[in-house]
């Protein structure tokens, strides 16, 4: 990762943790100050579905090349895909409490979300089944890719076609009435960046770890 | 004991029948090939390509699911009674779920039988993929219980579909590499 991302990132979120929580936001009624969840809960989805896209193509690059490294890549990037979409929920959670009364609404998003990340957990029973390295491997680039598939409708297509509480959907205030109010938006999309740059740089910095843990010659355990 | 008795509503009706049918297709789509023996694995591997293979498991398997899924049908509406109104859009959805459990499924049986051991882990990565299958079905019959017409459940019928094309699709392109052993 080049180190300029590197900065960026820092800047960025450095900027979102201060001016998302002291920068004025509009006024609505029963969500008031909880609207600043937008600069923490929605970037952890946009961040999951970056990670967990790049861990498929990573599965789809291991499938042709068999090549272990790609296949070291595609997990890492799931393992901090789920990490991101565990604290999505947590952060929703948090949100949910203030404004809808619970925490867990079984709202159809917050289901879709929950099952998502059961696939994706899914993915790690089985790999954690497989004793043979090369079959783990194989195994788990299929499954990755066939979840990716069948993950896109549990988050994409079933909340839009149920009636749901949560913003955006239903007639609920959502992205394009935030968006409206350019003060949010001048948080919003530099948190998207910058939440997606540090889940890439965690990736990254897993990656190298595993890949020297691969390679020390007297390691008995691997 | 049902519909006609009262202590039954047509939402637990709609709610047994698909739970059953989930538990059902888990059974038969799985054994399409954890049942298999070596050797006649063997025999498919020496007789065809892995992409004949697949659809032939998956259309053995939808066929397989939709006539158990009538079957079932027949046996709830005997025993506890028929609160469809619309037996159109009920069957048009129970023929498209059939599909969909059948293909999701047959790959990930697959992967199973690949694995090793058995029908746990068959249950543990085939459970979340068809939930949204699962979800579908479940809100068309609410609208073929109310009588809603085709028009209500258009969108649902649609997204089955889609579900159903992609994981075909899906398995078509990946089942080769789970084979190539």
């Amino acid at each position: 990762m080049k180190n300029w991302l590197k900065w960026l990132s820092v800047v960025l979120l450095v900027y979102t943790c201060t001016a998302g929580l002291l920068m004025d936001v509009p006024r609505l009624s029963i969500v008031n100050e909880t609207v600043r969840a937008l600069y923490f809960h929605v970037p952890m989805w946009f961040g999951m579905v970056f990670l967990f896209l790049t861990s498929t193509v990573y599965a789809i690059r291991y499938l042709r090349s068999s090549d272990a490294t790609h296949d070291i890549r595609s997990v890492e990037f799931a393992n901090v895909g789920i990490i991101y979409g565990i604290l999505g929920i947590l952060t929703g959670m948090v949100w949910a409490n203030y404004t809808w009364g619970s925490p867990w609404h079984g709202d159809p998003k917050q289901n879709g979300a929950a099952v998502a990340l059961l696939v994706y957990l899914a993915y790690f029973v089985l790999r954690g089944s497989l004793s043979s390295e090369e079959q783990r491997a194989r195994l788990g680039a299929v499954y990755n890719i066939f979840a990716f598939a069948a993950m896109i409708p549990l988050i994409f297509i079933l909340p839009r076609l149920s009636s749901s509480v949560h913003p955006g959907s239903g007639g609920n205030p959502g992205f394009n009435m935030y968006d409206l109010d350019g003060r949010m938006r001048l948080v919003f999309y530099p948190a998207v960046i910058g939440w997606i740059l540090v889940g890439y740089w965690i990736a990254q910095l897993r990656i190298r770890l595993q890949n020297l843990a691969d390679n020390q010659p007297n390691n008995s355990n691997q | 004991m049902g519909l006609q008795a009262g202590n039954l509503s047509p939402q637990t009706w709609s709610a047994l029948f698909w739970i059953i049918l989930l538990f059902s297709s888990f059974g038969i789509v799985g054994k399409s090939f954890l049942g298999e023996k070596k050797g006649v694995l063997f025999y498919y591997h020496s007789l065809v390509s892995p992409g004949q293979l697949i659809l032939a498991k998956i259309l053995y398997a939808t066929l397989l699911t939709g006539l158990l899924s009538l079957a079932g049908l027949l046996i709830f509406i005997t025993l506890l009674g028929n609160p469809i109104a619309d037996t159109g859009l009920f069957l048009a959805c129970l023929l498209l779920g059939a599909s969909g459990f059948g293909t999701s499924l047959t790959l990930i049986s697959a992967i199973a039988a690949r694995a090793g051991n058995s029908g746990v882990l068959m249950a543990v990565l085939g459970f979340p993929v068809v939930l949204s299958i699962l979800v579908l079905c479940i809100r068309v019959t609410k609208h073929a219980i109310d009588g809603l017409g085709w028009e209500a459940g258009n969108d649902e019928l649609l997204s089955l579909l889609a579900i159903s094309g992609i994981s075909g699709a899906a398995s078509y392109l990946l089942f080769p590499y789970i084979w190539r052993s």
